[in-house]
């Protein structure tokens, strides 16, 4: 463990290097949950992610910020091995959880999943009552003990900030919800098999203000237990509630460091250009 | 203004704005709604008319060149001829018209006068009456009997004569004839439940008897005990047989007590016993109530009775079950067949050449005529595997064979096979329907990817199976060639689902409406009767695969709705 720590220290170093000084010397004080070595990603002939090296601090919220198609999504992606299903997908180097390289051959993707949820742009809520969308993953575990699931529901609806809104109607259908909550029950659905990481891809892209609010305001408590990692296109967003902040452009990383730094005091052109708005 | 100048009423502008398209549509659209509904009226007033009680004409008929003569019946259609084509028949006609008016009368009495149907010109009728006491029996066998009721008769003696009211000898016909039926049901029941069910104990028997003649390794003193056993059940059957028997011989004794004396369209006499009547009614007597009732009753004997005189009286239940039956065994095939094929063939198999070569297959094969399924039914399921189950699961029955014949387990698969291609097909679509970001979701979960189908993907893909199912069922109801291959029959003695252990019996012949349509409509001896049951048999055909495709469309739907708004 402590050698891998070291190692991550290490690469924060290297990218200290490419032009972050503060950010790194904030980003050596912090566990590291996530590192990632080298990580080169090709669909088929087209290489889309080149030679990533990056950290990702425990119990933090880390944005990935970027124009489309910069390969951030799909970064985000190798944290839980959703790549592994798209056809003709190739990954080159390591992500390491927790010192373990999470592709290694020994690895199960199902539990490394468990670990490592995720919550999609669109809410996709299963076509079931609410309170079998949030036990879903513990089923799938093969928890059928009706005490343990009422318990871990009310838990997880609560950790989603949704428990007051639906207490009353938890067997009704979930696609009976309005977007905002769709998309608050499924971080429910992915907080009750209690990840240690919880990656958000561009989670309120699809949702009214006042329900972006609500799932800005619910990352910021969820931090307090969980990593996250949050891809968005919404750069204020990013200001708001992240800790870190990852520029990426066409499948490089081009800056990472605390998203203060970042925003105020970027030290590459390219990511100034970008968060001035002068392209993207 | 220039707005108005747009406004040209030119056959161009007409063209431009889609109109003839509009037209066209809905021209086609009309054609195809008239072409069913006058598929159906057709059907219905064809079919469903044969059960009115029609009134029975009497007429004098000469024609000219012969003698008179008393025509009795029903008038069943009428049509015109060309006088030419009547006079190349032999007719001395000395008219000018150009043509004719004839008429079809059902005149019954069969066993009479040769033929119960006959053609007659209009012109030449006379005296046409409709006397009230005629009467029309419906008999067992020989078909309808019109004429008018002399006298009742038991034992050979005469208990009410013509010199009586017509009333009195009516209500004695009408209370013996009562007796009658309900002896013959009783006989009926012996005959067909109990007397039916000692004889499968007996072959039972039999084979269990030939099955120890074959057990070589049996020793002799078990193979005693074991024949000491059969021969003592044996005698119990034979003696509860002859009980029915006896039970059988004095309720025949007592059906053939009573006969009538009737009186046919020429003047001659004939008895009747009751024991072949099934019903006896005046329908120049009733009114449109007592008509109504009847028609229902009538109704409800097509539906619920089996059929008589080599199908053309009667009901139709067994088709009826059997079509149900078979339709039903084949959805339990085809559906856990037809979702695990699609399933591999969509979820699983690497999308490659391979997969595309299967899939052009698949659809093809729905496009293989249906008779060539009937000839690979017969030859794969009957010959080869019906004849290896027999050999190795019933021995005893050899040369009989119990599997390697035609019978309704192997008509179910052969059609299950042929409506395979519709349910991979139609699920196949349906899976590919399911968002991606589902899966996603539940793989996201920890879920693999067995789990996520089981759990999220293939209940939400259920309507679409449901739409497989019901395109399977719309074909498979409908078919009847290769049916004449693997397992229909003309007429089964028993339903394939009975009284006699183990209750359901796939090896079973069975009867199918679409086979009864043919056979009563072409291979019947007596084509002029049987034409109205074919009509009502086609009827009862398009109804019952709409009720059967209804209740899958219902049960679509309620999933439809169960699963709405998925459109992510």
């Amino acid at each position: 463990m402590s050698t891998d720590t070291t190692q991550a220290r290490t690469h924060g170093i290297k990218m200290d290097a490419l032009g972050r000084g503060t950010a790194v010397n904030k980003l050596e004080k912090e566990d590291i949950a996530l590192t990632v070595d080298d990580l080169s990603l090709y669909y088929g002939e087209k290489q889309a992610l080149h030679n990533v090296n990056m950290v990702i601090p425990r119990k933090r919220v880390t944005a990935f910020i970027g124009p489309s198609g910069c390969g951030k999504s799909t970064l985000l992606r190798c944290f839980n091995r959703m790549n592994d299903l798209v056809d003709g997908c190739r990954i080159e180097g390591q992500i390491k959880l927790d010192g373990h390289n999470i592709y290694d051959k020994s690895v199960d993707a199902a539990a490394l999943r468990r670990n490592v949820g995720m919550v999609f742009q669109k809410p996709n809520p299963f076509p079931k009552s609410i309170y079998e969308n949030v036990a879903y993953g513990l089923r799938i575990q093969g928890i059928n003990k009706k005490r343990v699931l009422d318990e871990v529901v009310e838990r997880s609806l609560r950790g989603a900030a949704l428990w007051d809104e639906v207490k009353d109607r938890l067997q009704d259908n979930a696609l009976g919800m309005s977007g905002g909550q769709q998309q608050r029950l499924v971080i429910a659905r992915t907080i009750a098999v209690e990840p240690e990481v919880l990656l958000l891809d561009e989670p309120a892209s699809a949702l009214d203000p006042i329900s972006t609010l609500k799932i800005e305001e619910l990352i910021y408590e969820l931090k307090s237990k969980y990593t996250i990692v949050i891809v968005t296109h919404n750069m204020q967003q990013a200001a708001r509630v992240s800790d870190y902040t990852a520029f990426m452009y066409m499948g490089k990383l081009i800056e990472f460091g605390d998203t203060d730094t970042l925003f105020t005091n970027p030290s590459r052109k390219q990511t100034e250009d970008y968060i001035t708005g002068r392209y993207g | 203004m220039p707005l108005e100048q747009q406004k040209r009423h030119s056959f161009y502008e007409w063209c431009r704005r889609g109109e003839p398209l509009i037209w066209i549509n809905a021209a086609a659209v009309s054609l195809s709604a008239i072409a069913v509904i006058g598929l159906l009226i057709l059907l219905t007033v064809r079919g469903f008319g044969h059960f009115w009680p029609a009134d029975v004409m009497q007429a004098n008929y000469q024609p000219p060149g012969e003698s008179s003569k008393v025509l009795i019946g029903e008038r069943v259609q009428k049509e015109a001829v060309p006088i030419e084509q009547l006079r190349s028949a032999g007719f001395q006609l000395e008219t000018d018209k150009v043509f004719l008016d004839r008429e079809l009368i059902k005149s019954g009495n069969r066993d009479v006068s040769g033929a119960d149907f006959s053609w007659v010109l209009s012109d030449y009728l006379s005296d046409i009456t409709y006397p009230e006491e005629i009467m029309v029996l419906e008999r067992h066998e020989w078909g309808n009997f019109y004429g008018y009721l002399r006298g009742v008769k038991e034992s050979g003696e005469a208990v009410a004569t013509q010199d009586q009211s017509h009333e009195v000898l009516w209500n004695a016909f009408l209370e013996r004839l009562e007796r009658a039926k309900e002896l013959h049901s009783k006989i009926e029941k012996i005959e067909k439940k109990d007397i039916g069910a000692i004889n499968y104990r007996i072959e039972k028997l039999r084979l269990r008897e030939r099955g120890l003649e074959l057990d070589e390794d049996l020793s002799s003193e078990k193979r005693e005990r074991e024949q000491a056993e059969i021969e003592a059940e044996r005698a119990a059957l034979d003696a509860e047989y002859r009980v029915y028997q006896e039970e059988l011989v004095g309720l025949y004794t007592a059906i053939n007590r009573d006969s009538i004396i009737a009186e046919a369209m020429n003047g001659r006499q004939v008895e009747l016993r009751l024991a072949k009547i099934v019903h006896a009614f005046k329908p120049n007597a009733m009114n449109v109530f007592d008509k109504v009732w009847f028609y229902i009753a009538k109704f409800g004997e097509f539906l619920t009775d089996e059929p008589r005189e080599a199908n053309t009286e009667g009901g139709i239940f067994p088709a009826i079950f059997g079509t149900v039956i078979m339709v039903l065994i084949m959805s339990i095939i085809v559906t856990p067949f037809g979702v695990v094929a699609a399933v591999y063939l969509r979820e699983y198999a690497r999308q490659g050449l391979m997969t595309r070569i299967i899939r052009i297959a698949v659809n093809n094969l729905a496009g293989v005529p249906s008779i060539v399924y009937g000839v690979f039914g017969l030859g794969f399921f009957i010959y080869f595997l019906g004849s290896e189950i027999d050999q190795v699961f019933f021995p005893e029955a050899l040369p009989a064979p119990t599997f390697g014949t035609p019978g309704l387990l192997w008509a179910s698969l052969t059609l299950a096979l042929l409506t395979l291609p519709v349910v991979i097909v139609a699920t196949e679509e349906g899976l590919s329907r399911i968002p991606k970001a589902l899966r996603e979701g539940s793989l996201a979960l920890g879920a693999t990817k067995a789990e996520t189908l089981w759990r999220v993907v293939l209940p939400m893909t259920s309507p679409a199976m449901m739409t497989g199912l019901i395109l399977a069922v719309a074909r498979a109801a409908g078919e009847v060639a290769p049916l004449m291959l693997v397992g229909v029959v003309k007429l089964a003695p028993t339903l394939p689902v009975n009284g006699n252990f183990p209750y359901f019996h796939l090896d079973q012949k069975f009867m199918h409406l679409g086979f009864h349509i043919y056979d009563v409509g072409f291979q019947s001896p007596n084509v002029e009767a049987a034409r109205p049951l074919v009509y009502a048999t086609a009827l009862l055909l398009v109804v019952i695969i709409a009720l059967l495709n209804l209740s899958a469309v219902a049960l679509r739907n309620h999933l439809r709705e169960k699963y709405k708004s998925l459109e992510l």
